[in-house]
C-alpha cells in the first residue's frame, strides 16, 4: 500500500475520456455496494448482540449451555487451534511454493502434479475435510478429538490458498533480481530469504490473511475433529470448540442463543481486525528492514 | 529476516509448542474421562449435566462431541464413545444396545403469527404436505401458495411426522427442506405463507420472546409442554443415552445422575420434558 | 535442502490422495450392490426407498458455483482496482480491510444472515425465498474476498516500469488498467479465481441454509435447490450404512467432477508459467 502507483498521478487526471470516468463511477458502486453489504451484516450483529457484550463476556467460561458466561475458554480454543494451523501450513506451504516457482521448471511433470492436486484440494468441500480428518488424524493417527487434529486439519484445508498466492507472488518477482544475486555470488537459498521473498511479501500477506479468515471462518471441518467440548484446554490433546463452532451452535442448535452468537460474532470480527493489523505491520516491518524502496 | 532472527523465533515457537504439550495437569493421567458423542439435539443438554456432573465429582471429565445420532450408535459399537446420545427410539437392528430415556421431546406445527388459521386436522396436514392443498384460501386462510417445510432424510422428528401422518417422504411435496429446530423456526417466521414442524419446546420458547410463529393443535390439543409432561399430546419423540453392556462404572454412574431429578432443571432449561415425569 | 522442498510438496500432494482413497473406501460398500448409472436415472434422492440420483444435486452445485463466479468475479477486480488505482489511500486502506473481515466471516453468520434477512426479502419477490438465488448471492459475498485479494496482489507485483511506460505514451487510466495491468497480472488473477471457484463449490454451511435444499433440477434462480456439499452436511449426521456410503459416493463424485474440471484447461497449459 505504501508503494502508490503512478497511475494515480495528476499527469493522468487531466485527460479523462468518457469510458475512464463510466470506469471510476462503476467502481465506486461497487466498492459501494460491497461496503453496504458488510455494513448490513455488522449492522444486525451489532443489534443483535450489542446488548451481550461486555469485559465479562471475554473472561468467563460459558454457562448454560452458552447463553449465559462468557467465551473465555472458547477464545483460547480458537487460538490455539489457528497457531497449530498456520505453524503447520506455512513452513510447508511456503517452502512448497519456493519449490514451484524457484527450483522446478515450468514444465516438469512433478510440478504441474503438485498444482493440480493443490487446485483440487481447493474445491474439497470442508465437511469432507472433517470427515477425512476425523478418520485420519483423529481415528487414524489416534488424536482423537482434540485441538491438535482441529488444527491439522485447517492446515489441510490452508495449503492452496498459502501455496497459490506465495507462488504467484513469488514469480512476480522479475528475474532481473535472481540474475543480479548470481552475479554478486550470492547463494539461491540466501537471495531466496532475503531478496524473493521480501519483495513478494504483499502476496504472502494476501494469502496469510485470507488463510486465518477462511480458518477462523471454519465449522464443518472442526465439528469431527476439534470437537464441542467448551472446557478450558489444558493440553494441546484436549477437544475445545471455536468460536466458529461456538456461533454455529448457539445460533442454530441451542433455542434462545441468538443474542450470545451475534455478541460472540461480533467478536470474532474485532479479533481477526486486529489480526489483520498485526500481520500486516509485522510482514511491513520486516520488507522494511530488508528492501530499500526505489 | 535474518538468519539469527528466524533461528530465534523457531526456538521460540518451539518452546512455546513444548510448553503448550507439557501442560497436562498431572491430574490428568488420573481422571477418568468419559466421552459421549451423538444427537445435537441432546449435546446442549449432555454438556450441561455433564458440567454439573464435574462439580460434584471432582477428578472426572464428561467429554460431549456431537456428530448425530447414526454416529452416536456407531460410535457406542466400536467404542469410540461409551454412551450414545440418541434423538429417537431405538430401531430392531439397534437391539444390542440399550436406551436409557433422558427426556421426551414434543414435536408440533408451527405457522406463521399472522396465518388466520387456527386449527388443522390430520388429514389437511396430509392433503397440505402432499400437494394437494396448496393454497391456504382451501382451508380457511389467506389467498396465498402454501409453502410446505419439510425436515431432511433421517431424522427422527421428519419419522415421527410421516408415522403420525401414515405417508412416504416421497409422497411429500416440500418447498423447503430443514435441517434443524432452529433452521425450521426461522424458515416459518421470515415466510408469512409456511407451514412446519418443530420441537415444541424451542418453538415456545421463541413465541415467549416475541418471534412471529405459533403453534397449531394436533387432534384437538394444544401443543404445549405441559400436555407432553402429562402425556396427552400426541407427538413426542424420546431423547436417549444409549450404552452397550456391559458398560464402566463412570458410565453408569452419569446415566444415573442424568436421569435423577438433580438434572430436571437443566432438561426445563433446553425446553424438553424430564423422563421420569411421564 | 532441495529433497526438503520435495518432500514439503510432495505432502501437499499426498494429502489430496488420501482424500480421494477415504471417500473411495468409504463409498465403495454401496457400490458393491447398486451399480453406478442408478446414481444418475433414479427417480429422485429418497435414500430411506433405496433412492440415489445424484443429478439434481450435482446442477444445483454447478449453478450455484457458476452464478457465484459470475457475480463474484466482476465485483471482486472491480475492488481491487478501486484499492489500487482510484481511491485516496486512506479509503483504500480502510476498504482493504473491510475486504479481509469479509473474508472471515464464519459461514454460520452468513447463512444466519441469509436466512433471517435475505430469504425473506426473497420470498417477498417471489416464494419460497429459499433458493438458488439466495444460494448465489450468499456465494458471492463469500467468495468475493478471495478474488479481490489474490487480484490485489497480482497487480501489486505489476512491475513499475510497465506502468511507467504506459503513462509515458500518455494512456489514460483505464487504458493502462486494461492493456497494461491486467494482462501483466493475469496469473495471479486466474489463480485466485480457481481458489475462489474452489470455495463457491466445496461450501456447506451458509449454502445448506439459504438454498431451500429440495432436490430438483432449478428451472428458475428462485427455485429452491441442494448442493452436494450441503447434501452431506445436512444428511450425514443420521446416515446409517448404506445412506453413508451414499453420502460419501456424492462426495467422490464431486471430487472427480472437479479434477476434470480443473484436468481440461490445466493439461494444455505448459507454458502459462514460462
Amino acid at each position: 500500500m505504501a508503494k502508490s502507483l503512478p497511475a494515480k498521478s495528476s499527469a493522468i487526471r487531466s485527460f479523462r475520456p468518457f469510458r475512464d470516468r463510466f470506469a471510476q463511477f462503476a467502481l465506486y458502486i461497487v466498492a459501494f455496494l460491497i461496503s453496504a453489504s458488510f455494513a448490513w451484516i455488522v449492522f444486525d450483529l451489532v443489534r443483535g448482540g450489542i446488548g451481550h457484550l461486555s469485559i465479562d463476556f471475554l473472561v468467563d467460561v460459558p454457562r448454560n449451555a452458552g447463553r449465559s458466561g462468557g467465551i473465555s475458554s472458547i477464545l483460547v480454543s480458537t487460538v490455539l487451534i489457528l497457531l497449530i494451523a498456520l505453524a503447520a501450513a506455512l513452513p510447508l506451504g511456503w517452502a512448497t511454493a519456493a519449490l514451484l516457482a524457484e527450483y522446478v521448471p515450468a514444465n516438469s511433470s512433478f510440478g504441474r502434479f503438485v498444482r493440480y492436486s493443490l487446485l483440487v484440494l481447493a474445491a474439497v468441500p470442508s465437511i469432507i475435510f472433517g470427515l477425512f480428518g476425523n478418520a485420519f488424524f483423529s481415528i487414524c493417527l489416534g488424536m482423537g478429538f482434540s485441538i491438535l487434529s482441529g488444527g491439522l486439519t485447517l492446515a489441510c484445508m490452508l495449503l492452496p490458498i498459502l501455496i497459490s498466492t506465495a507462488e504467484t507472488g513469488l514469480r512476480a518477482v522479475p528475474d532481473a533480481y535472481r540474475l543480479s544475486a548470481a552475479a554478486l555470488g550470492i547463494s539461491r537459498t540466501a537471495a531466496l530469504f532475503h531478496l524473493l521473498l521480501p519483495v513478494a511479501a504483499p502476496a504472502l500477506v494476501a494469502g496469510l490473511l485470507l488463510g486465518i479468515g477462511r480458518a477462523l471462518a471454519e465449522t464443518a471441518a472442526l465439528l469431527f475433529t476439534s470437537g464441542y467440548v467448551d472446557r478450558m484446554p489444558s493440553s494441546l490433546l484436549d477437544s475445545g470448540r471455536t468460536l466458529a463452532m461456538h456461533i454455529y451452535d448457539l445460533s442454530m442448535n441451542v433455542p434462545g442463543g441468538d443474542a450470545s452468537a451475534s455478541a460472540s460474532a461480533l467478536v470474532l470480527i474485532i479479533a481477526l481486525l486486529l489480526i489483520n493489523i498485526v500481520a500486516i505491520r509485522l510482514i511491513a516491518g520486516w520488507q522494511g528492514r530488508t528492501i530499500i524502496p526505489e | 529476516m535474518s538468519i539469527r532472527s528466524s533461528i530465534g523465533m523457531i526456538q521460540f515457537v518451539t518452546l512455546i509448542l513444548t510448553l503448550a504439550f507439557a501442560w497436562h495437569p498431572r491430574g490428568n493421567a488420573a481422571s477418568e474421562k468419559l466421552v459421549l458423542t451423538g444427537a445435537s439435539t441432546i449435546a446442549p443438554l449432555a454438556s450441561e449435566i455433564g458440567r454439573r456432573f464435574e462439580l460434584q465429582h471432582s477428578g472426572t471429565r464428561i467429554d460431549v462431541q456431537s456428530g448425530g445420532s447414526s454416529r452416536g450408535i456407531n460410535d457406542v459399537r466400536n467404542g469410540t464413545a461409551a454412551i450414545g446420545m440418541v434423538s429417537r427410539g431405538l430401531k430392531p437392528e439397534e437391539k444390542d444396545l440399550h436406551a436409557h430415556l433422558l427426556a421426551w421431546d414434543g414435536v408440533g406445527i408451527i405457522l406463521h403469527a399472522s396465518n388466520p388459521v387456527a386449527a388443522l386436522s390430520q388429514q389437511q396436514i396430509r392433503d397440505i404436505y402432499t400437494g394437494k392443498i396448496i393454497n391456504w384460501k382451501m382451508v380457511g386462510g389467506k389467498d396465498a401458495a402454501v409453502t410446505v417445510v419439510n425436515k431432511a432424510d433421517g431424522r427422527s422428528t421428519l419419522e415421527l411426522f410421516l408415522n403420525y401422518l401414515k405417508l412416504k417422504n416421497s409422497e411429500i411435496k416440500p418447498h423447503v427442506i430443514i435441517g434443524d429446530n432452529s433452521q425450521g423456526i426461522k424458515t416459518v417466521a421470515g415466510n408469512a405463507n409456511a407451514i412446519g414442524y418443530v420441537s415444541i419446546g424451542a418453538a415456545e420458547y421463541e413465541t415467549k420472546h416475541g418471534l412471529p410463529i405459533k403453534l397449531l393443535p394436533l387432534d384437538g390439543i394444544e401443543a404445549t409442554v405441559t400436555n407432553v409432561r402429562n402425556g396427552t399430546f400426541p407427538l413426542s419423540r424420546p431423547l436417549n443415552l444409549i450404552t452397550r453392556e456391559p458398560s464402566n462404572s463412570l458410565a453408569r454412574k452419569f446415566i444415573e445422575f442424568a436421569g435423577s431429578a438433580q438434572v430436571h432443571d437443566l432438561v426445563e432449561a433446553q425446553y424438553f420434558v424430564p423422563a421420569w415425569v411421564r | 535442502m532441495l529433497w526438503l522442498l520435495h518432500g514439503a510438496a510432495g505432502i501437499a500432494a499426498a494429502i489430496v490422495l488420501l482424500i480421494l482413497l477415504f471417500l473411495a473406501v468409504e463409498a465403495w460398500p454401496i457400490l458393491r450392490h447398486i451399480p453406478l448409472p442408478h446414481f444418475f436415472t433414479d427417480a429422485s434422492w429418497h435414500p430411506g426407498e433405496g433412492m440415489y440420483n445424484l443429478a439434481p444435486m450435482l446442477s444445483g452445485t454447478l449453478y450455484a458455483a457458476a452464478g457465484a463466479l459470475l457475480l463474484a468475479v466482476p465485483l471482486g477486480m472491480a475492488s481491487s482496482l478501486f484499492v489500487l488505482y482510484y481511491a485516496s489511500p486512506g479509503l483504500a486502506n480502510g476498504y482493504l480491510r473491510l475486504v479481509e473481515l469479509l473474508a472471515g466471516i464464519p459461514s454460520v453468520v452468513y447463512g444466519f444472515w441469509g436466512l433471517t434477512t435475505l430469504v425473506p426479502l426473497i420470498n417477498q419477490i417471489h416464494a419460497p425465498g429459499a433458493s438458488l438465488l439466495a444460494g448465489i448471492l450468499i456465494l458471492t459475498l463469500m467468495i468475493l474476498p478471495t478474488v479481490a485479494l489474490t487480484a490485489h496482489a497480482a497487480l501489486l507485483a505489476v512491475p513499475h516500469e510497465y506502468i511507467r511506460g504506459a503513462v509515458a505514451l500518455g494512456m489514460s487510466q483505464w487504458g493502462i488498467i486494461r492493456g497494461v495491468a491486467l494482462p501483466a497480472a493475469k496469473a495471479g488473477i486466474v489463480a485466485g479465481v480457481t481458489l475462489a471457484t474452489g470455495r463457491a463449490v466445496g461450501e456447506t454451511m451458509a449454502v445448506l441454509m439459504v438454498t431451500g435444499n429440495v432436490v430438483q433440477h432449478a428451472h428458475s434462480p428462485f427455485d429452491p435447490v441442494r448442493t452436494l456439499a450441503a447434501n452431506i452436511a445436512l444428511e450425514m449426521p443420521y446416515a446409517m450404512s448404506d445412506h453413508r456410503a451414499a453420502l460419501f459416493l456424492s462426495g467422490l463424485l464431486l471430487m472427480m467432477l472437479v479434477m476434470i474440471l480443473w484436468g481440461l484447461p490445466a493439461w494444455p497449459r505448459k507454458d502459462i508459467h514460462g
